[in-house]
């Protein structure tokens, strides 16, 4: 194996005992186990060049967290896995950004298809305040077409169940997704996400406004959603970042600074700036 | 460390930490000295002092501990400082170790200065001599990230390995030529024996900081690495 560009065949756990050698190498793995592949990246906010030339490789069903401290470009660089920055005023991107080989920046390609392949949670818990928890679930189902209520059922039961929280809501799904806890409306929202089947689901700090016990269950989720969905979850808690993920890239000041498996990068990182941040030596 | 933490109570525990380290091996080192010089010079007194001592080597075992599992607990260390906090917890292991041997060293000097010297010692001061200096130098590697000098005190080990197996040979020799000795003759043995395994407790120690620096183990090999 060429140690230079770190292929990987078909066997992901051999990044283990790989070194990544240099921020800017694109990290090449062997294609069945990518899912998302970043090339050239580079992201700006009117002047300000908020992501530098990202080269990065999101493998399939398993979790990749990117960490880094605030203003380093991580939730930038998420946003941009499903063309969600589009919404921001003045934000322009240069580079792919490929799911399953396909350039999500494309001619032609839709940005509302794109979404629903790659799913997004954020930080607060956002369910329709006017829906119930049922209506919640289906609401981007919904946009499909299907009014059949028997499916819709189905579709409600089963993305409840794997976001974990059918057994709390089962007996009165008409309740508002408002009157939740936060912990169980921010389950609310990942099962929304589920409902439409994506093939990657992105979490902005998904547990920020949770307390340690909701914030245990999303973890818990997170473990059990990886066999159905490849994850990627930005994370200010490095602890998190460390109990959840497979695969962890730190960003600094736009530039990714390293990427590797988490056991590795929080014991014996390559970077010294990593060292630094993750032992809280910064600033 | 070069650069300091954002958490000044962080970086003033782990300072503490390294402290505690430096002063239980200089400790140890001291008993070591002690407990040979109350063999070579039949200073009874000085062993019953020396034995007396290890407590304190105890107590800084179980202070550092608790200190190491404090940090685990509080601040949830990564990358070096885990690394560095994982070391110190089974480097006081292996320097409690240490200040056992020293102890069992004077118990066999307190019998030997009971009876006619068996002969002069040469050899074993020389092995505590180098003993000495290899704890000492594992703990400098550790505190300074020095890993070529670590590496250095595990190749030191052979020496006092190789001066262990001629003072067998030659209490062997005594033994054979006069039964009279071999009571003697087997408690200098066994002191040699101990200097030896306070030399490997050393070297578990160095293994140990090459880890800690480079991440990488070289415990258990065949043979030592020509550099980490």
């Amino acid at each position: 194996m060429n140690s230079e560009t770190y292929a990987v065949q078909g066997n992901f756990d051999k990044v283990r005992s790989l070194a990544v050698k240099e921020v800017s190498q694109v990290v090449k793995e062997a294609t069945d186990t990518v899912r998302m592949r970043v090339e050239g990246l580079s992201v700006y906010y009117g002047k300000l060049h908020a992501v530098k030339q990202v080269n990065l490789s999101i493998a399939t069903n398993k979790v990749t967290a990117l960490i880094g401290p605030s203003g380093c470009g991580k939730s930038t660089f998420l946003r941009c896995l499903n063309r969600m920055h589009e919404l921001t005023p003045g934000a322009r991107v240069e580079g792919k950004v490929l799911l399953d080989e396909q350039d999500l920046y494309g001619a032609g390609v839709d940005p509302v298809d794109v979404r629903r392949r790659v799913g997004m949670v954020f930080q607060k818990p956002n369910p329709f305040p006017n829906m119930s928890v049922h209506d919640n679930v289906v609401a981007g189902f919904k946009l499909n077409g299907t009014r059949d209520r028997k499916v819709l059922d189905e579709v409600a039961e089963k993305s409840l169940r794997g976001a974990a929280l059918w057994d709390e809501v089962k007996d009165d799904l008409q309740k508002s997704g408002a009157s939740l806890s936060g912990g169980q409306q921010q389950r609310l929202c990942i099962a929304r996400a589920l409902a439409v089947n994506p093939e990657v689901l992105l979490m902005d700090e998904p547990c920020s406004a949770l307390d340690p016990i909701a914030t245990t269950k999303i973890e818990e989720l997170i473990h059990e959603l990886k066999e159905q969905v490849t994850i990627v979850i930005v994370t200010h808690n490095m602890q998190q970042a460390a109990r959840v993920s497979d695969f962890t890239a730190f960003f600094y000041l736009g530039e990714l600074i390293e990427f590797g498996d988490t056991g590795k990068l929080f014991t014996l990182p390559e970077k010294r700036q990593t060292e630094d941040y993750i032992t809280g030596r910064f600033g | 460390m070069n650069n300091e933490h954002t958490d000044k109570k962080y970086e003033e525990e782990l300072k503490k930490l390294r402290e505690e380290i430096l002063y239980m091996g200089g400790l140890v080192e001291d008993q070591i000295q002690k407990a040979v010089r109350s063999l070579v010079d039949r200073d009874s007194k000085l062993a019953e002092i020396i034995i007396e001592r290890d407590h304190e080597v105890n107590r800084l075992d179980v202070d550092i501990d608790d200190v190491c599992i404090r940090l685990l607990a509080l601040h949830q260390p990564a990358g070096r400082d885990l690394r560095f906090i994982t070391t110190g917890l089974k480097i006081t292991t292996d320097l409690e170790r240490i200040g056992d041997m020293a102890v069992n060293i004077c118990e066999r000097a307190l019998e030997l200065n009971e009876e006619p010297q068996l002969k002069p010692y040469i050899d074993i001061p020389r092995m505590a001599h180098i003993s000495q200096r290899m704890i000492r130098e594992s703990l400098d590697a550790f505190v300074r990230e020095d890993t070529d000098l670590a590496l250095k005190v595990c190749k030191d080990d052979d020496e006092v390995d190789q001066l262990n197996s001629q003072i067998f040979r030659e209490t062997i020799s005594f033994m054979i030529e006069d039964p009279q000795t071999i009571g003697r003759a087997s408690k200098v043995g066994s002191i040699s024996k101990y200097l030896e395994r306070i030399a490997d407790h050393a070297t578990n120690i160095a293994e140990m900081v090459i880890f800690m620096v480079k991440g990488k183990s070289i415990r258990h090999l065949k043979e030592l690495p020509p550099s980490v």
